[in-house]
């Protein structure tokens, strides 16, 4: 296997407000391959958040170390990829201008992979389209269109398909399936929906609250792609689920999945 | 039952005629009212000349030429003044919208002059320039500057913080996350700011004619009104109405055009 892409250790992280402090993050250790899909599940405000933003660049005042390709975090930047829960285009620009973004489209290379792009992430059509006449899952899919575009070396996804209905979250997951497998883009993905998590993971990371802190992490060895009613899945989500054993802590993370 | 099909559909979305029809309803009614109550002598013809009367002065001046060199004159007076005092408060409102340690600087200076009334201001333009151009000019200026500063710089503080966030992901640099973040998410702001002041630049343009002046159509009312030339008064009024109304629509018509991609209420 080699070094690890993603190197976390000892990652502390509080939050000192006038309220008092909340650790949001304590002691966690985390290696991501290059290539591998790691889904991170926990309940609300367990600090998955708070662990993709101090990935990214986005938050900082933290101890410990992570490091991406043995090279420590400094701030924010293209190579690494960021889909937050909105899908936060900007509203002014045209789909295929939002995906450029700050690239000019006039550019030859620019334009086709974009192009391309248009085409993985089944928006044919929609080149021209402002952001207000796409759905939540099609603005979603230009967002991470624009981030791809970027080649990020790890793409972090904040709970992306959160505010989509069921069955367009399910479409969803198969797309960016199809695109991990094309682009082979290391992932991390941060859900609170347990079958998204067995489905889409190499292995699930499992956080607990107060502190937040890594209380497991299960591999899913089960050939891609998957099929949610097989009983090999649903035995391995049942695994996931054991590691919620707090009946208040069900509430926050069943019920999602379909 | 086609047919009926047709009518039900014409008649419950009008088409553009018919809107415009519908808002001509209440001023053409207004006028034959008032052509009628003139006619017959109920009201006075000295303080209410009927629009025939007003009509046929517009003739007389249009043929004569002054009414087009009024006009002109006073027209570009106004452009002046918008884009003199327009420019710099769009300008200044990027500057202190983007930099704290200006806006510190700046804002302050910047709003008492606003609290300086226009009115109060003309005896010292008028002792500095004399009633030439300039101190007509620089109070139209002083009038258009405040709307358009005010809301760029509104603009551009409320920009919102997760799109930062997502340029800071996407590696923008500090220019351009000026050129394709801030400036973008602050033209709604800036063109209510610049109809604003453009309504703001015609009002200055009659203040200014009106006090001090010998050319342009604030004169040609305050000079009719010497000689209670009330009909040219009338012209003069409805001149600077449609010039204003003209004016807006064209800005609001650009407006549309740039705020294409806003999700808001048509109507
Ligand atoms: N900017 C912040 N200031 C203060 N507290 C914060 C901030 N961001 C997150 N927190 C706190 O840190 C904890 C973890 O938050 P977060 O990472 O957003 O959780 P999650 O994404 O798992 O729901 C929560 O208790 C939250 O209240
Ligand atoms: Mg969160």
């Amino acid at each position: 296997m080699g070094d690890a892409m993603l190197a976390i250790s000892n990652l502390n992280k509080r939050f000192d407000t006038a309220a008092g402090h909340v650790q949001a993050l304590y002691n966690v250790d985390l290696q991501v391959q290059e290539g591998e899909f790691v889904t991170v599940i926990g309940p609300s405000g367990c600090g998955k958040s708070t662990l993709l933003r101090i990935v990214a660049g986005l938050d900082s005042g933290y101890t410990g170390s992570v490091t991406l390709e043995g090279v420590q975090i400094g701030g924010p930047g293209i190579d690494k990829g960021f889909i937050f829960q909105e899908h936060r285009l900007f509203p002014w620009l045209t789909v295929e201008k939002n995906i450029a973004s700050d690239l000019p489209l006039g550019n030859k290379e620019v334009r086709q992979k974009v192009d391309e792009l248009i085409e993985l992430v089944k928006l044919k059509g929609f080149e021209k389209s402002y952001p207000r006449e796409l759905s939540g899952g099609m603005a979603q899919r230009v967002a991470i269109a624009r981030a791809l575009l970027r080649n990020p070396k790890i793409l972090l996804l904040d709970e992306p398909f959160g505010a989509l209905d069921a069955f367009t979250r399910a479409h969803m997951q198969t797309v960016l399936l199809d695109i991990w497998r094309t682009n082979q883009t290391t992932m991390i993905f941060v859900t609170h929906d347990i079958d998204e998590a067995v489905f889409l993971g190499n292995r699930v990371v499992i956080l607990e609250p107060r502190p937040g802190k890594i209380r497991n992490i299960i591999p899913i060895d089960l050939p891609y792609p998957r099929k949610k009613t097989t009983t090999s899945f649903q035995e391995l989500r049942l695994k996931v689920l054991n590691q919620f054993e707090k009946v208040d802590e069900l509430e926050l993370t069943d019920g999602a999945g379909i | 039952m086609t047919n009926q099909a047709v009518v039900v559909r014409g008649s419950s979305r009008p088409g553009k005629a018919a809107t415009i029809g519908l808002g001509m309803i209440l001023p053409a009614s207004v006028l034959i009212l008032w052509q009628t109550l003139g006619h017959y002598g109920i009201i006075s013809e000295l303080l209410f000349p009927t629009p025939y009367t007003i009509a046929e002065s517009f003739i007389t001046l249009a043929i004569a030429g002054d009414l087009w060199t009024n006009f002109r004159i006073s027209a570009a007076r106004a452009l002046l003044g918008f884009l003199l005092g327009g420019g710099l408060g769009l300008l200044l409102g990027i500057v202190v919208g983007l930099f704290r340690r200006s806006e510190k600087l700046l804002d302050p200076s910047i709003q008492m002059i606003r609290m300086i009334p226009s009115l109060a201001v003309i005896p010292l333009f008028i002792l500095w320039f004399g009633i030439g151009e300039e101190s007509k000019v620089l109070l139209i200026a002083k009038g258009a500057f405040f709307p358009i500063y005010i809301n760029t710089f509104m603009g551009i503080r409320n920009v919102d913080n997760k799109l930062f966030e997502v340029a800071r992901v996407l590696g923008f640099s500090r220019m351009k996350q000026i050129i394709r973040l801030v400036l973008p998410a602050a033209v709604p702001n800036i063109m209510l700011g610049v109809r604003l002041s453009l309504g703001l630049s015609w009002l200055g343009l009659v203040v200014a004619e009106l006090i001090a002046s010998s050319s342009g159509i604030g004169y040609m009312i305050s000079d009719a009104r010497q000689f209670a030339d009330t009909p040219v008064v009338f012209v003069g009024i409805i001149i600077f109405a449609i010039a204003g109304l003209l004016s807006d629509s064209v800005v609001r018509l650009i407006e549309r055009r740039l705020l294409r991609w806003k999700d808001s209420y048509q109507g």
